[in-house]
């Protein structure tokens, strides 16, 4: 095996695409592997994949610098991994083992690497939208051009940390870009049946705020787009929205077979996979040639297997580490009023 | 000073001192405070270090979380405590959980000031304390002034630890005027209890608003009680109260919270499993009923324990060794 490459190395690997085709395999493949785990007893409790929605992680992680802060989902094995965490660090946490990013106290909606910008992952439906918009207060009291960014599916659209935070970021003109993973579907509802406006975007005519819809599942479109939105609050110009259209190709969580979704909706979206269509691009483009990109696919899925692998012989924690890092030690000191 | 401004006098203090310190919440800056505990800040320290916000308690809690993660020492005011009512998920599950769930990696140093208590004729859904809201919650420190000096000394102390920290201020308190000492000297720690009295004959635990009610009935009552606030609740100093009973042999907690499910409990059941053998009489709690906070002057005068029947409580327990009837029951207004 070759050394493993630093998280900000993967980071920076992702400027070349034939890299960023890579990154999104990996991620396709991680959580495929995710679902196998289960059925295999190593992995319990519940998790979140991404399948379908690798194109708006290799995207963001593109459009932003390793200082800006990104706030997202428990659906956030793909951004996690995009930003430069490795699958050693995400795996052993989904598994529970020393190996994982928090040594295995928190499990697959925990994920966290300040190093890339990631704040804990948010497993509070809305919960992410006030605290990145916070991040953004940091940066703007300090003076910094840095820009945090707040990822939420369609479903947090309606609960009222999303509402509160948009308009109190407007109000502030505060550095932060509001990104929804519209997928269709909040946990195993169709967004009709709850949202009666479904063109997301149109709410941040409510803030005042520029607001946008692309096509989440083709990598150019929804990378130029975060880029855009990145740099204009960046520049001060405030905060806006951005809504990302893309599909998720599994159901809600582990248990959720996704029996609820109309016959040959998910074949429709199928065909606009992200992965395809990536593939297609960089072969059109002359970048890289087929047999180039099946060496890099098989690739990948040798390393994941090595990873699994490697995983599984990582031991569990012990009883120390759930009595660790509850608070930050109190003050000491003996002098004061009694 | 006031206790209102022995709040300013804190705020300011820690702002002077470190200028990743700042505040907000409702009416803050340009008005100095629903309450005036934030007057002249906005003069001195400019509109992005004193932030007035809407009225979004998620929000402005939720920025707080993120901007204390990023390096600011965000102090929120909450102006009634009912309030954080929409915002708890950014306290308990956000706040207090981040230190674990970066493996130790990012601190959250934040403040969540809030008004409590009955008092005001503000209504029931404007005067609860709701202390347990934030007690079962590993990870958060929870603290409550009982007077100027702990007003100033546990915002300081709070301003200053690296996790998130709730700050409980009595808004009947708020005119209430005594000497303040400032400055280092005038810090109160968090975590530990204040004797405010020597006593052999019981132990009194206090906090917040019954600390001045347990003082004066004892004084009315005439008997040699210790007097305890414990001014943090969460860790609360078990060591300190426990050295008391074992001394005194009896333990009465007074409390302004409805009967059940309130944080004596905790008190009592801690210190009685511990102190067992050295406990001459059971110990109790003087409470308010199971009730709303009624807005009749007449009735919430007799929410909040008042200097009368704790004295008349001390008293029938010191004589009788027996845990008296609350008043409720003895006029037979409740079970």
């Amino acid at each position: 095996m070759t050394s493993t490459p630093s998280s900000h190395e993967r980071r920076a690997a992702l400027g070349d695409p034939v890299q960023a085709y890579r990154r999104m395999q990996e991620i396709r493949s991680f959580e495929d592997r995710i679902t196998g785990l289960f059925a295999q007893g190593l992995v319990h409790g519940t998790t979140h994949t991404c399948q379908g929605q690798e194109a708006l992680d290799v995207g963001l992680a593109n459009a932003l610098r390793l200082d800006d802060i990104v706030t997202c989902t428990y659906r956030g094995h793909g951004i996690a991994l995009a930003l430069g965490m490795s699958p050693e660090a995400v795996l052993g946490e989904i598994m529970g083992r020393t190996s994982g990013c928090i040594g295995g106290v928190g499990g697959s909606m925990h994920l966290s690497d300040l190093d890339v910008g990631l704040l804990p992952t948010f497993a509070i439906v809305g919960a992410g939208l006030p605290v990145a918009a916070g991040a953004a207060l940091a940066f703007q009291n300090r003076g910094e051009d840095r820009v945090a960014v707040a990822v939420c599916g369609d479903g947090a659209t309606n609960i009222g940390a999303f509402h509160e935070a948009i308009n109190m970021a407007a109000v502030w003109k505060l550095p932060v870009v509001f990104v929804v993973d519209n997928n269709l579907y909040g946990e195993y509802s169709r967004i009709n049946l709850t949202t009666p406006v479904t063109d997301l975007s149109r709410r941040a005519d409510a803030y005042g705020i520029p607001g946008e819809s692309v096509d989440g599942m083709d990598l150019d479109t929804v990378g130029e787009a975060l880029s855009r939105h990145v740099a204009a609050a960046r520049s001060g110009a405030g905060p806006s929205l951005l809504e990302v259209r893309t599909y998720r190709f599994a159901g809600h969580s582990r248990a959720d077979q996704a029996t609820y979704r109309p016959a040959g909706e998910l074949d429709v979206w199928r065909q606009r996979d992200p992965l395809v269509l990536r593939r297609a691009a960089l072969i059109d483009a002359g970048i890289a040639s087929a047999a180039e990109l099946d060496a890099v696919e098989q690739s990948v899925r040798a390393m994941i297997t090595d990873v699994v692998e490697a995983t599984s012989a990582v031991p569990e924690p012990d009883a120390r580490a759930m009595f660790a890092n509850i608070m930050p030690p109190l003050a000491t000191s003996t002098g004061g009023v009694r | 000073m006031r206790m209102r401004q022995a709040v300013v006098a804190a705020l300011a203090d820690e702002m002077r001192a470190d200028e990743s310190v700042m505040l907000m919440g409702e009416d803050v800056a340009a008005a100095g405070g629903p309450f005036k505990t934030s007057e002249g800040l906005l003069d001195e320290f400019g509109g992005l270090r004193v932030r007035d916000t809407p009225i979004s308690e998620m929000a402005f809690t939720g920025a707080a979380v993120g901007a204390a993660c990023l390096g600011l020492r965000p102090v929120v005011e909450i102006m009634f405590m009912e309030f954080l009512g929409v915002a708890l998920d950014m306290v308990v599950t956000e706040a207090a959980k981040f230190h674990y769930l970066s493996g130790g990696r990012i601190t959250v140093p934040m403040v969540v000031r809030a008004s409590v208590g009955s008092g005001g004729g503000f209504g029931l859904q404007h005067s609860q304390t709701l202390e347990n809201w934030v007690t079962a919650t590993p990870g958060l420190c929870v603290v409550v002034a009982s007077d100027p000096q702990t007003a100033y000394g546990l915002n300081r102390a709070a301003i200053r630890h690296d996790g998130p920290v709730v700050v409980l201020e009595p808004r009947a308190l708020y005119p209430v005027r005594g000497d303040v000492v400032t400055g280092d000297a005038g810090i109160v720690p968090i975590g530990r209890a204040r004797v405010l009295r020597r006593g052999a004959d019981v132990t009194v635990v206090a906090l917040g608003q019954t600390v001045g009610v347990a003082l004066a009935a004892v004084a009315d009552a005439g008997v040699d009680a210790e007097v305890i606030d414990l001014a943090t609740l969460v860790p609360w100093d078990r060591d300190t109260v426990r050295k008391s009973v074992r001394r005194t042999g009896r333990l009465v907690v007074v409390e302004e919270a409805p009967e059940s499910g309130g944080w004596g409990h905790e008190i009592v059941s801690s210190v009685t499993s511990a102190v067992f053998s050295d406990l001459t009489a059971p110990p109790f709690r003087i409470t308010s009923p199971d009730v709303p906070v009624p807005y009749s002057p007449a009735l919430e005068a007799r929410y909040l324990p008042t200097r009368e029947y704790v004295a008349r409580q001390l008293t029938s327990y010191l004589r009788s060794g027996t845990v008296p009837a609350p008043w409720w029951i003895e006029e037979g207004l409740a079970r």
